[in-house]
Order: structure tokens, then C-alpha cells, then sequence
């Protein structure tokens, strides 16, 4: 699928309204989105101002509680025997799982040609980042010396020490890591060209020296572009199995280990299908007041969001099989651990988790089906931070249900998290909308050259193709 | 990169490039057609996003970007497979769960994460690079105009550089589309580094290598001071360890001595014959009467004969035990241990031997420390059925056991 031309659109049988909403030219693109960014200082929005107290105060909290945590030891947590994982790793899978849609959105779907990506892909690219930086702070803080941590990665040490490579946790290290730094790279590099435009624009000569050092000289010329769309192609190449391998790896420090109700095949399926069904919530969570807030409805449409919806619908109801069949293979197996672990998810003391996982993540997002509540803003909104929270509890079930009941019951217990757990994942959100909220308000928030590309060429019409031969000069070549 | 004139030094009419804007990319495409035919080699068009075709308009040759991210990934993918063989099979091996210290599976998801690592640094930083970026002085950026070229205007610059420079301009006027054409001046500011980033930057990099050097001075210098601990982990914990000074109590001691006539469990000596293999300092002649020699009790005393006795005195008591052996065989000075099953400890009393076991005797140390008391007499107890063993006939066996010996000596 590649067109956007409305003569075409109007034989297809779903009616696809086009990407972008109303008359637009390359110069009302440019201007919609640089506006965001561009206001002085003393001009900035009070919405934005309230929205990053509030969220940079959280930040702080988060700030309060490491240092509490540091100066006192993990005690402070609730994770004690059996459950030596609590929250920081659940807070962990949680963030990593949401920071898969932005890769996703920019390169699988990239590769699929999937156009409409164009508008949202570089605010799901930032939402990825943050969120990774999120996730990353808690097998960081998790470690308990902290200052120690450099023991993760292999470095050259006086005890000629190395870490040990046939273990899953240092996959994690290194899938998280590299997945950080791809993605950054990934957003920075199609960032390059919309800095460039910012630098172009701008009146002060602060603004001028900062998108300059970070725009790194950019002219547009078609050298550059060249090189840069087939760096962009092979990045999405390669994001495209990291980002599938990254949430396999996750899943692995779980299905490695032989805990009954982690020791299985499916995790890496399910936990990918998870990951991009939480994250695709996440970007619809933000998207949907972002657009409204900062007047991006024209290019950021209703269609936009129905497509997330449908990936929403359908992974969820991937993840709703995987559930399924996590059942059914306790029954088919015959392992009597295996079958007790499943049975005492749904009916043992964390039935109520089990049951909010269920609701949120397999029956709330059914509604989808039906296209009056994919493009209606209140219902998909409700639904995002259903899944949302769906996806925190999916996580709490698969790692504190199993380990607070494993094989010998003189060694159960029930984990109860301390005000210390709940104020640091509150304080998470407060590093990831602090981050967000500074994305929004100083760098490009639209891929403009992207959404440029796609578009039809103003100079001559919406319904009109350009001559056919010779160079093809509208950017309609990707087909 | 574009040969540059050193900015300052321009040619004496001060163009850098002439410059041609366009409004529209189908004029972009066919405009840079004719540049190309007309054999125009220093140029560039510059469009606020990657029109498609205008590779082939321009005449650009594909870019070797996908060799060098090959490289990358190869260099990744080995690296991995290097770095893992090494740390954990040479330089510091280590047994987990049996599993063998090198296998290609358990690798394969840290080369693949290195793999996409590496072919990720390459395409990114190959792109830059191989684009002669980062450049942040550029004679186009000094053109007001060219600032449109990141939003909506497209434009061709033919360099002054290009061989056919003198007729660049007259192209460019005649081209469809071409909105303006208009001369690029050569930069003239002034490339030095101001000073205040110079000095601040010599500072900050001197300051930077101080840590360094004072880890370098600390790593080969010795000083008499304690250890400066950054974090003291467990180090220093608020608590008295044992032979410490401690003014809490009168004695000043941090520990307490146990109360007087404190025993510890079975260290409770109230039986001598038991204890120590006497009765009234004479050794014992049978085993003490807490103490049953039964067929279970010759099995415990086999079983501690052969952990703790035979190594030496053999399994057969006859004084060939494994250290023996090995220590006769590579000629040592070794005093051959005691054949029990000579006379001179055939008439020792169980209680003698049992005194030999718990205090040792000439070359044997005391077993007291390895050996508990039942087990010393379950020791000695064996012991006693070898002696009578190594001198037994055939009237010793029992007569259903016979047939069988009989049988073993016709074969």
C-alpha cells in the first residue's frame, strides 16, 4: 500500500482517508510543526509549564527514593524471600515492553512501506528512548551495589574477573544495551535533517548554535540524502530483529530459569506480542492529548490512531492466546508443579492481579472491533490506559505469582511492595514525561522531511499524478 | 570533501558557488538532468527531504554505505564469538551447572547483539562521515535564501571548483522553474577558535587527565597510610569481633568467657573407658559397655577403617596403603606404617589401640580432631577382625561360606 492519492482512495472498499488532514503545502508542514518548538522562553505555553512541574516534581521523588535506596540498601524494597524480584524487575519489563513500539512503528513498519507511520514515528521513536532509559534505571538500581554495577559489562579489572556470558541476565545487559543505542541513533539520525530545519528557522542566536552543533552541518544536499536514505534502510533493517530479539532476551532471564510458570517456550513470542501491544498503547496514551495540545491534528489524523488501534486489537488478542495456551500446556504437560503454578495465577491469593491482567489486556481492547470505537478519541483513550495498566499487572503475575509459590510450600510467601516500591514507579513516570515533556517543547516532534516525502506534491494537486517518464520527481517512490 | 578555499583567501571575486531555487522537485529533477548532461562535475541540489529519482537525475552512483555496515557486522559477530571464547574459556574459566566453558548456542545471542551493535555504529557513523559531516561552516549558510532549503525550496549549487565554472551561471538562468540564480559569496569570517573555548578547552583537558594520573602515581607508589575506601561496603560494621577491646564490661573484653563449669555438647568426659580407652589408667580389654559389637557396628567401623585408615595402613592393615605405595614408588623417605597383623599389635588391648587412634603414636598423628569417639572404636573393632583375619583357617569360617572358598581355591 502506498498510495495517498484520493482518486485512488475513493475505489478502495475501507474509504482510507488521506495521511494528512485539510490543504498542506511543504511550508504549512515545516510551520506546524517548527511552531511547537519555537516560541521563546518567556512564551511558553502555561499548559506546557504545569504539565513539567508537575512532572519534573515526580522526577524528583523518583530522585528522593534512589538516593533513599542507595544510602540505605535494597532492604527498603519489598522483595524479600521467596520473592527476591519484586517491583524493580516488574517496573523493568514493564518500561522495556513499552519502548518497543517506537522502534517498531519507525522500522518494520518503515520496511512494510507503511507511510502513515511518517507522522508518529519520530514521537514513538522518543517515547522509546525515554522508556528504555526508564527501564534501564531498574536492573541499575536493582543490583544493590551500585557502584558495582560496572560489573555487568565486560570490562578489563584488577581481579581479572569476567562476567559470565552463558547467562541470560548478561543477554539482557547486552540486548538491552545495544537496543538503547540503536534506537538512539535511529531517532538522532532521522532527526538530523528536522534539526536542520529548526537551525534554518531560527531567530536567536543561542537556538542557532544548539540545533547547528546538533544538526552536525546538514544542507539537504542529495549526496547526503542519498547516503542517509540507504543508512536509514539498513538501520530499520537492522532495528527490525533487534527489536524482536530485545523482548525474546527479557523473556529469556524468566524462561531460562526452571521456576515452574516461567520455565516455558512461549515467553519470547508472547512477551514481543506483549511488548508491542503495550507500547502501541503508550504511544495512542500520548499521542491522543499531545495532538490535541499542541494543534498537530492536520497531521497526526483519526487514521492514524485507528491503525494503532487495530495493532492494538491485534496483539492484544495475541497475548489473550498466549495466556490461553500458557493453560493449556499446564494441562497438556502433566507437570504437576506446571498445572498448581497456572491454577493458583488464576484462583491463588494473586487472582485479583490475574483477573485485572485478563480484563485490561485480552477483553478491553475487543472493543476494537468495531470501528465507531477505534476512531472514537474518549474510547481509545480509556482502553490505552487499560492496557496500560493490563501490561504493568501481566508483569507483576508472570514474576511474583511464580516465585512467591514454587516447588516447596514450607518455602511460600506473599509479597507486599513498600511506600518506598510504589513512590519509585510512580517516580518512573516522572523521568519519562519530564524527557517527553522536553522532546515536545524543543525538538521536531514530526518527522517533517518523512511526512514531506509522502506527501503528494502540492504544485500539483491532490488528484493529479505527476507525467509519468523521465525522472519521477514525486515522492511517491516507494513502491 | 570539496577541495575548500581556506576561508579569508577566496578567489579575488568572492563567489563561492552560483546558486539556482527552485519551488518545485519535478523542476529540481529535470533541471538537475541538464546540469548532469552538460558534464557539470563539482555540484549538488539541495531539497528539504530525499526526492525520489533524483539519484539518476543527478547521476549519483550508489553508495559503498552497505559494504562498510557488512564490516561492521562481521567485526561484531567475530568480536562476540572472540570476546566470549576468551573471557570465559582462557582467561577466566569457570564451571556453571557442568555446562562445557565454550558453546556456539549459549554465545549466539551476544554476537547477534553485537552484531546489529557494530552494523548500526557503521551505518550511522559511515554516513556522517563518508558525507563529509559534521561540517558547521558552509559558504551556503551564509545565504539567506538557502535557509529555505530545509523547509520547502529546492536548489542546485555548481561550485566554483567545477572546471566548467564559467558557464554555470547562464545554465542556471536558463533552466525551467528556476526561480532566482544567485551568487554564493566565499566565507570570509575568520576560522580561528576564539580564545575563551581555546583556554577553557586546554583546562578542562589538563583537568580531565588528573584523575589518571593520580590513579597512575597510587597504582606504582607505596604509602604507608590505610587504604582510602570510596565506599565502604561491609568494611567497617558497627559490631566487636572476637579479641577486641570492649569498656562495656569490667574485664574490658568483647568476648565473654562462657560461665564457670560450662561444658559444650558431648564434650561431656564422665566415662573413661569410653573416653579415653582406660579403667583406672589401665588400658581397657573390651569394648566399653555403652557400646555393642554387633554386625552393624563391624560395618561402620569397615567403612571409617577404609576412609580414614587404609590410605596408609592399606585396606588389609598390613601397612600398603595408597600413600605408601605412591611415596615408595617415587622413593621418598617414608617409614612404612605398622603392619597391624604383626605380633607386637595383635597382643595390644582393643583399649591400646583405641589410645593409638585418639592420640597417635611415633609417626601417626592423633585422628582425635577427625575421628568421633563411637566411630574410634568401631576403627579399632575392625581392626581387631583383620588381625584375627590375616591368621584365620578354615575352621574360622562359618560352615555355610566354606563351599564357596573351597570352590574359588580349585580354580
Amino acid at each position: 500500500m502506498t498510495s495517498i492519492d484520493p482518486t485512488l482512495v475513493e475505489e478502495r472498499p475501507g474509504d482510507r482517508p488521506p495521511i494528512l488532514d485539510g490543504p498542506n503545502d511543504y511550508a504549512s508542514v515545516t510551520e506546524d510543526v517548527c511552531r511547537i518548538a519555537e516560541p521563546p522562553v518567556t512564551q511558553t505555553p502555561k499548559g506546557w509549564l504545569m504539565g513539567f512541574a508537575l512532572a519534573s516534581t515526580i522526577l524528583l521523588v523518583l530522585g528522593a527514593m534512589v538516593a533513599h535506596l542507595f544510602l540505605t540498601g535494597v532492604g527498603v524494597w519489598g522483595n524479600r524471600s521467596p520473592v527476591f524480584w519484586g517491583w524493580p524487575i516488574v517496573n523493568f519489563v514493564f518500561w522495556v515492553g513499552i519502548g518497543h513500539a517506537g522502534t517498531l512503528i519507525s522500522a518494520i513498519l518503515f520496511l512494510f512501506r507503511q507511510k502513515w507511520r511518517t507522522s508518529i514515528n519520530r514521537f514513538a521513536e522518543a517515547m522509546t528512548i525515554f522508556a528504555v532509559m526508564c527501564a534501564g534505571l531498574f536492573p541499575g538500581i536493582h543490583v544493590g551495589r551500585v557502584w558495582l554495577a560496572y560489573y555487568l559489562f565486560p570490562i578489563p579489572n584488577q581481579m581479572q574477573m569476567w562476567p559470565n556470558f552463558r547467562s541470560p541476565l548478561l543477554w539482557d545487559v547486552f540486548a538491552v544495551g545495544t537496543y538503547a543505542t540503536v534506537s538512539l541513533l535511529f531517532w538522532y539520525m532521522g532527526m538530523i535533517p528536522d534539526l536542520a530545519t529548526l537551525r534554518d528557522r531560527a531567530t536567536s542566536k543561542v537556538r542557532r548554535l544548539a540545533y547547528g552543533i546538533f544538526s552536525l552541518g546538514w544542507t539537504g544536499s542529495n549526496r547526503q540524502w542519498h547516503r542517509f536514505e540507504r543508512a536509514y534502510l539498513i538501520l530499520a533493517a537492522l532495528a527490525t530483529p533487534l527489536v524482536l530479539s530485545v523482548h525474546s532476551v527479557v523473556s529469556f532471564d524468566f524462561a531460562v530459569a526452571q521456576l515452574p510458570g516461567w520455565h516455558t517456550t512461549i515467553f519470547p513470542p508472547y512477551f514481543v506480542a506483549g511488548a508491542i501491544f503495550s507500547g502501541f498503547a503508550m504511544v495512542v496514551t500520548l499521542m491522543v492529548p499531545a495532538r490535541q495540545f499542541f494543534g498537530l491534528k492536520r497531521i497526526v489524523t483519526v487514521r492514524h490512531l485507528e491503525a494503532m488501534n487495530k495493532v492494538i486489537l491485534a496483539t492484544g488478542t495475541m497475548v489473550g492466546y498466549a495466556y490461553g495456551m500458557e493453560f493449556f500446556i499446564s494441562w497438556y504437560g502433566g507437570n504437576p508443579a506446571e498445572t498448581f503454578t497456572f491454577v493458583n495465577r488464576a484462583f491463588g491469593p494473586y487472582a485479583w492481579a490475574y483477573w485485572i491482567m485478563v480484563s485490561c489486556n485480552v477483553l478491553a481492547p475487543q472493543v476494537f472491533w468495531f470501528k465507531k470505537a477505534r476512531t472514537s478519541i474518549p474510547i481509545m483513550m480509556v482502553v490505552a490506559i487499560f492496557v496500560n495498566i493490563g501490561m504493568w499487572f501481566e508483569r507483576f503475575v508472570i514474576t511474583v505469582t511464580s516465585l512467591s509459590r514454587d516447588f516447596v510450600p514450607s518455602s511460600w510467601g506473599y509479597f507486599s511492595p513498600t511506600w518506598v516500591d510504589v513512590l519509585t514507579l510512580i517516580g518512573s513516570f516522572g523521568l519519562f514525561f519530564t524527557l517527553f515533556l522536553l522532546f515536545c517543547r524543543f525538538l521536531p516532534t514530526v518527522a517533517m522531511a518523512e511526512v514531506k516525502a509522502a506527501m503528494p506534491e502540492p504544485g500539483h494537486g491532490h488528484a493529479e499524478r505527476p507525467p509519468a517518464g523521465g525522472a519521477e520527481p514525486a515522492p511517491e517512490g516507494g513502491r | 570533501m570539496n577541495p575548500e578555499h581556506a576561508p579569508g583567501q577566496g578567489p579575488e571575486d568572492g563567489v563561492h558557488a552560483v546558486v539556482a531555487e527552485f519551488s518545485h522537485p519535478h523542476d529540481l529533477a529535470a533541471a538537475c538532468e541538464k546540469v548532469r548532461d552538460a558534464g557539470f562535475t563539482r555540484w549538488d541540489a539541495y531539497t528539504p527531504f530525499p526526492v525520489h529519482g533524483l539519484d539518476d537525475a543527478m547521476g549519483i552512483k550508489p553508495t559503498i554505505l552497505p559494504w562498510v555496515v557488512l564490516a561492521g557486522g562481521i567485526t561484531g559477530c567475530g568480536g562476540g564469538l572472540l570476546l566470549q571464547y576468551w573471557a570465559n574459556s582462557i582467561a577466566y574459566p569457570f564451571i556453571i551447572s557442568g555446562k562445557p566453558m565454550f558453546s556456539i548456542p549459549a554465545n549466539v545471542p551476544i554476537m547477534f547483539e553485537l552484531t546489529i551493535l557494530l552494523s548500526a555504529f557503521a551505518a550511522f557513523f559511515g554516513n556522517l562521515l563518508m558525507g563529509g559531516l559534521p561540517r558547521f561552516s558552509n559558504p551556503l549558510f551564509r545565504m539567506p535564501r538557502f535557509r529555505r532549503a530545509t523547509s520547502d525550496r529546492f536548489f542546485i549549487s555548481i561550485e566554483r571548483s567545477d572546471p566548467r565554472f564559467a558557464e554555470a551561471k547562464a545554465l542556471l538562468s536558463g533552466l525551467a522553474g528556476a526561480v532566482v540564480v544567485e551568487e554564493c559569496p566565499v566565507d570570509t569570517s575568520s576560522d580561528e577558535i576564539p580564545r575563551v573555548v581555546r583556554y577553557t578547552g586546554l583546562t578542562v583537558g589538563l583537568l580531565a587527565l588528573a584523575p589518571f594520573f593520580l590513579f597512575f602515581t597510587a597504582r606504582n607508589t607505596t604509602s604507608t597510610e590505610p587504604q582510602f575506601h570510596v565506599v565502604p561496603d561491609m568494611d567497617f560494621q558497627p559490631k566487636y569481633k572476637a579479641q577486641t577491646e570492649n569498656d562495656m564490661f569490667a574485664d574490658g573484653r568483647a568476648m565473654r568467657l562462657p560461665v564457670a563449669g560450662t561444658v559444650a555438647r558431648g564434650e561431656l568426659r564422665d566415662d573413661e573407658h569410653l573416653q579415653d580407652g582406660t579403667i583406672d589408667g589401665v588400658w581397657a580389654k573390651d569394648l566399653p559397655p555403652s557400646i555393642t559389637g554387633d554386625a552393624a557396628f563391624m560395618a561402620r567401623g569397615r567403612e571409617v577403617f577404609a576412609i580414614y585408615c587404609s590410605v596408609c595402613h592399606g585396606l588389609d592393615g598390613r601397612g600398603d596403603g595408597l600413600v605408601t605405595r605412591r611415596a615408595q614408588q617415587k622413593g621418598l623417605s617414608w617409614v612404612r606404617p605398622t603392619d597391624m597383623l604383626q605380633d607386637t599389635v595383635r597382643v595390644q588391648d582393643i583399649g591400646q589401640l583405641y589410645g593409638t587412634v585418639k592420640n597417635g603414636i611415633r609417626n601417626m598423628p592423633s585422628y582425635a580432631a577427625q575421628i568421633g569417639v563411637r566411630d574410634r572404636w568401631a576403627a579399632v573393632y575392625y581392626v581387631r577382625a583383620l588381625q584375627r583375619a590375616g591368621y584365620a583357617s578354615l575352621d574360622d569360617v562359618p560352615p555355610g561360606e566354606r563351599a564357596k572358598l573351597e570352590k574359588k581355591g580349585d580354580d
